[in-house]
């Protein structure tokens, strides 16, 4: 006898514990089993492609702040890179060591998040977030101490960074550093190992490498697939190539690989942190621009306007969600002529529907949480 | 001592002494006097029971505040004591709405109908000697009959809310709650044929007569027993039916106000009925080893009732949440078979001990560490036959590498 | 360290394979004619020699005169870079034909391409808007959105604060 069952639609989200924001997952069930997905997005959109337009260079480093909320220090990385690209500026060494410490401990920071939120979506209720919340802190602490920001940092400059790291800094930063392997471990057993939650996340939202690279999915998660592609190491911005360190890789491609890439990523960002302050030289840490005012220390400051020659430029990082990268059109004026965002949040969307299709209401939730997707990156 | 105290009105081992003491003070019918008795009998359930409940928001709030690196509430009174009771002027206080496009009907009558059997359920459970409102001879049968109300009651708030994730919730619930009660039955059948007895007293004066705990002597059907309360309560690695990351709160989510309030007190209620039980059955109720002659036996029972209670807040705060087809696996797959395994086992057990005669000093012992060992080598022998390993071989750690652009891609887990 | 293929290095090789092809070559892009577009990313793509299996990005450009869409190609095999742009000239109504059965990777940045900018990007399964509601009026990265009196352009002419000219759009003079 067969029973004759009828589809049935779910709305998950906008309004939604684990939708990490306002997303709309429209599921088409049959009983428990997902056999169609749609993704509703744009209820955060602020058109920051059409704002950049109206302002000048610098005045858009903040935008770069507000579309990864959770990772701002890689957003202002990505655009800042982007302009000196188009712009041609070479930045000090110690700048480059600064935005690579700053970019390593945002990866802790936002990788923190994502675990934390990840253990939430199986229902591990509230517990990793907040263990995980305590790392995060002590990291925006530091960040705090050096730019004055905690969440919207606002810290980089077209030609360096917007200021030198206090004193006290570099101690405080070590100290950290120390206590951060000791938290990893207890995170490795108590969830790497946690038998319910390789029950709910081993086999789970497969992506082959194949399907992984046609579309178009970065970071952590091509990794989980088994891509060893990582542009810190491919194509080494800042001070990447002056350093030692691995590319974590999984080798099933489910949201459990992409779990402990991330896992393995933080380790690998400490080791990255360490060797930066050790080796990290003196000097000043923004390039003068023409129009630059020179502050009565000695240091310069960016201008707030300026004009690049005409021409197009797409840089392109390894934030902790992906490949981000700005490609920025230049007609000559103050403001970008096209200020475009690949945002790998956005993009990372891409396979979910053949991700989830098959897959339980449950699953689909774990899986929402392993892209690790930010709202505010995917809608701008 | 004790013995100077027996009976007197002063003698606080049975709260019953003092009342009993006012009321054959009045001199009334005998009609009137068992009115009088019940109905004061209840109402001192009932205070406790809200008590209870308002005390353990606190302590759950407290403590899972402690393991989650937060102070947890600490504003509305001293050590924040008075929380749930700002809590619980909220809910009075707070619109009661009803959506659009449900049954009105059954979505008053569903919270309603939770919270009966939460309370009845206390009616047979015996807080001390003689403390118990009804000492019924099907105790364990009246226990779990009442306690099957919950289900459609269940059902009847996910499907009349007209709410998509309520339904999805109630269709869970129905089939993670039905599946389960198998096993809760299966296992209090073992503890009711070693003991010969469904009345829950009886059960527990035989505890106390041969001096052991039916823990030490079924630890399995213990485990299965508190496995499937939490399944009945929401407790995670359960907590299916609720699932506030998928499901938004369940099949409570359109409730708010009162309405909600019920059901957030039916469930620490429910909670309290699995510990009240589990206590009785399996930790000799109000007995400890002859020091209820010096302790107050309800004291020694709400220590117990608590204890197990906080298993449940202890899991709730540590374990992430298995998925309806896993848990439902882990129900048919596993337990059962465990379970029918373990009645018939206890049963044979029985009657190898009548037959043989041995003394209890040489059977009860025995049987112990043969239901030990045998639940050991039934566990972990059933969960190497269904290809379950142990947990740590079947986590990894990511690979390695600095090669740019090749790929370790295996494959191992999509066949 | 990845090798940035300039348009012009690309441009050879598409002329090698497609002859007629190649619109246009610039030291960032090389310029492809939408009808062999499609012909051209799937060689790109199939090519072992080329093996660009990865669309970093896709998205479009309103140069005023035409719309052109770009794409950045990354080759993770070789750790190869390059960019491959295509003009519609339309600009009523712009027609790209679609990367989608190349790399599905372009789906949702098709539609943000055709939210934003109303290039219509022909063979995608599912172009519909993604951003803003179904029959919201024009497309907002149009340059010529706001409908700026005299044919402004939205932007910044001089900078905050420069002497001289009080502010104004691009495209006043």
């Amino acid at each position: 006898m067969t029973i004759k069952s009828e589809p049935f639609v779910v709305n998950v989200g906008p309004q939604h514990p684990s939708t990490h924001g306002v997303f709309r997952l429209r599921l088409t069930l049959d009983g428990e089993k997902i056999i169609d997905a749609d993704m509703v997005m744009g209820y955060l959109h602020r058109s920051m492609e059409k704002l950049a337009e109206e302002r000048t260079y610098t005045q858009n480093i903040p935008f770069t702040d507000r579309t990864d909320y959770v990772a701002s220090m890689t957003g202002n990385l990505a655009y800042v890179m982007a302009v000196e690209k188009l712009m041609g500026i070479e930045v000090p060494e110690r700048a480059q060591f600064l935005r690579t410490i700053m970019a390593e401990l945002q990866r802790i920071a936002s990788h923190s998040m994502a675990l934390g939120i990840f253990a939430n979506d199986c229902g591990a209720w509230q517990t990793p977030v907040m263990h995980m919340f305590r790392d995060r802190e002590k990291i925006l602490d530091l960040f705090e101490m050096a730019c004055g920001a905690r969440l919207t940092l606002n810290y980089m400059r077209i030609g360096g960074v917007s200021r030198d790291i206090p004193d006290e800094w570099i101690p405080q930063a070590q100290k950290l550093m120390e206590d951060l392997p000791k938290r990893f471990a207890e995170y490795e057993d108590l969830l790497l190992h946690n038998e319910i939650i390789v029950a709910r996340a081993r086999g789970v939202g497969v992506l082959t490498p194949e399907q992984a690279m046609a579309h178009s999915v970065s970071g952590p998660m091509l990794r989980g697939s088994g891509v060893a592609w990582d542009v810190r190491k491919a194509d080494p911005y800042a001070a990447y190539d002056k350093i030692d360190f691995d590319i974590a890789v999984g080798t099933n491609g489910d949201v459990y690989d992409r779990f402990v890439v991330r896992l393995a990523e933080m380790r690998q960002s400490l080791h990255i942190i360490e060797q930066a302050l050790e080796v990290m030289p003196g000097g000043p840490v923004h390039e003068r621009l023409g129009t630059a005012t020179v502050q009565p220390g000695g240091q310069s400051i960016a201008p707030l306007a300026f004009r690049p020659p005409v021409g197009e430029a797409y840089a392109r990082i390894e934030s902790p969600r992906g490949e981000l990268g700005y490609y920025i059109v230049s007609d000559g004026g103050p403001s970008p002529f096209r200020f475009h965002i690949r945002a790998p949040s956005f993009i990372n969307l891409t396979p979910l529907k053949l991700m989830a299709i098959g897959a339980t209401v449950a699953d689909a939730i774990v899986i929402l949480g392993s892209v690790d997707f930010v709202v505010g990156e995917v809608d701008r | 001592m004790p013995i100077l105290l027996r009976g007197e009105w002063y003698d606080l081992r049975d709260l019953a002494n003092p009342v009993r003491e006012l009321i054959d003070g009045l001199g009334l019918v005998s009609e009137v006097d068992y009115v009088l008795w019940s109905l004061i009998a209840s109402l001192a359930i009932l205070t406790w029971l809200v008590l209870s409940v308002l005390a353990f928001i606190w302590i759950e709030r407290r403590v899972v505040a402690r393991m989650q690196n937060r102070k947890g509430p600490n504003r509305v009174g001293p050590a924040g004591l008075l929380q749930p009771v700002a809590d619980a002027l909220k809910l009075l206080l707070k619109e009661a709405i009803t959506t659009r496009g449900a049954d009105r009907l059954l979505f008053w009558l569903g919270p309603v109908i939770i919270f009966i059997p939460t309370i009845v359920v206390f009616a047979v459970v015996p807080f001390g000697e003689s403390m118990v409102l009804a000492d019924l001879n099907v105790g364990v049968l009246f226990m779990i009959a009442v306690a099957g109300i919950m289900t459609p009651a269940v059902f009847l708030a996910g499907w009349s809310s007209n709410n998509k994730y309520a339904m999805l919730a109630a269709m869970r619930t129905i089939a993670m709650l039905i599946s389960y009660e198998i096993i809760q039955v299966l296992a209090l059948l073992a503890a009711v044929i070693f003991i010969g007895s469904m009345n829950l007293q009886t059960i527990v004066s035989w505890q106390d007569e041969y001096n052991t705990w039916l823990i030490f002597i079924m630890p399995l059907a213990l485990v299965a027993y508190l496995v499937a309360g939490a399944v009945e309560i929401n407790r995670s690695p359960m907590d299916i039916s609720e699932a506030e990351s998928e499901l938004a709160a369940g099949y409570h989510t359109e409730y708010g106000g009162i309405k909600f309030g019920f059901f957030y007190q039916a469930e620490y209620l429910a909670g309290f009925a699995i510990a009240a039980s589990a206590t009785t059955l399996f930790f000799g109720g109000w007995t400890l080893w002859g020091l209820e002659e010096w302790i107050p036996g309800w004291l020694i029972f709400l220590g117990k009732l608590y204890a197990v209670f906080f298993v449940y807040i202890w899991s709730r705060g540590t374990l992430p949440r298995l998925r309806i087809d896993q848990l439902m696996t882990f129900a048919w797959k596993f337990m059962l078979p465990l379970m029918i395994l373990n009645v018939l086992l206890v049963a044979a057990e029985v009657v190898i001990w009548e037959e043989t005669g041995a003394s209890r000093n040489v059977a009860l012992p025995a049987i112990g560490a043969v239901n030990a060992a045998l639940a050991a080598v039934l566990v972990i022998g059933w969960a190497r036959f269904l290809g379950h390993g142990s947990g740590r071989g079947r986590g990894y750690s990511a690979t390695l590498t600095r090669e740019v652009g090749k790929i370790y891609y295996t494959g191992a887990e999509a066949s | 360290m990845t090798t940035h293929v300039t348009g012009i290095e690309i441009a050879h090789l598409i002329d090698g394979q497609f002859p007629d092809a190649v619109q246009d070559a610039q030291p960032e892009f090389a310029a492809v004619k939408p009808e062999s577009l499609v012909q051209v990313l799937t060689w790109l793509r199939d090519d072992s020699d080329q093996a660009y299996e990865f669309l970093s990005s896709l998205t479009g450009v309103d140069r005023i005169q035409w719309f052109e869409v770009a794409y950045h190609l990354e080759s993770i095999k070789h750790n190869r870079a390059a960019t491959i742009k295509v003009r519609a000239g339309d600009r009523e109504n712009p027609v790209v034909p679609s990367a989608v059965p190349v790399w599905p990777g372009a789906q949702l940045q098709e539609r943000e391409a055709y939210d934003l900018l109303g290039i219509v990007f022909e063979g995608n399964p599912d172009l519909r808007r993604i951003f803003l509601w179904d029959g919201f009026a024009g497309f907002p990265l149009r340059k010529d959105y706001l409908n700026l009196p005299g044919g402004q352009m939205p932007g910044l002419e001089r900078f905050p604060g420069e002497p001289g000219v009080e502010l104004s759009g691009r495209g006043t003079e």
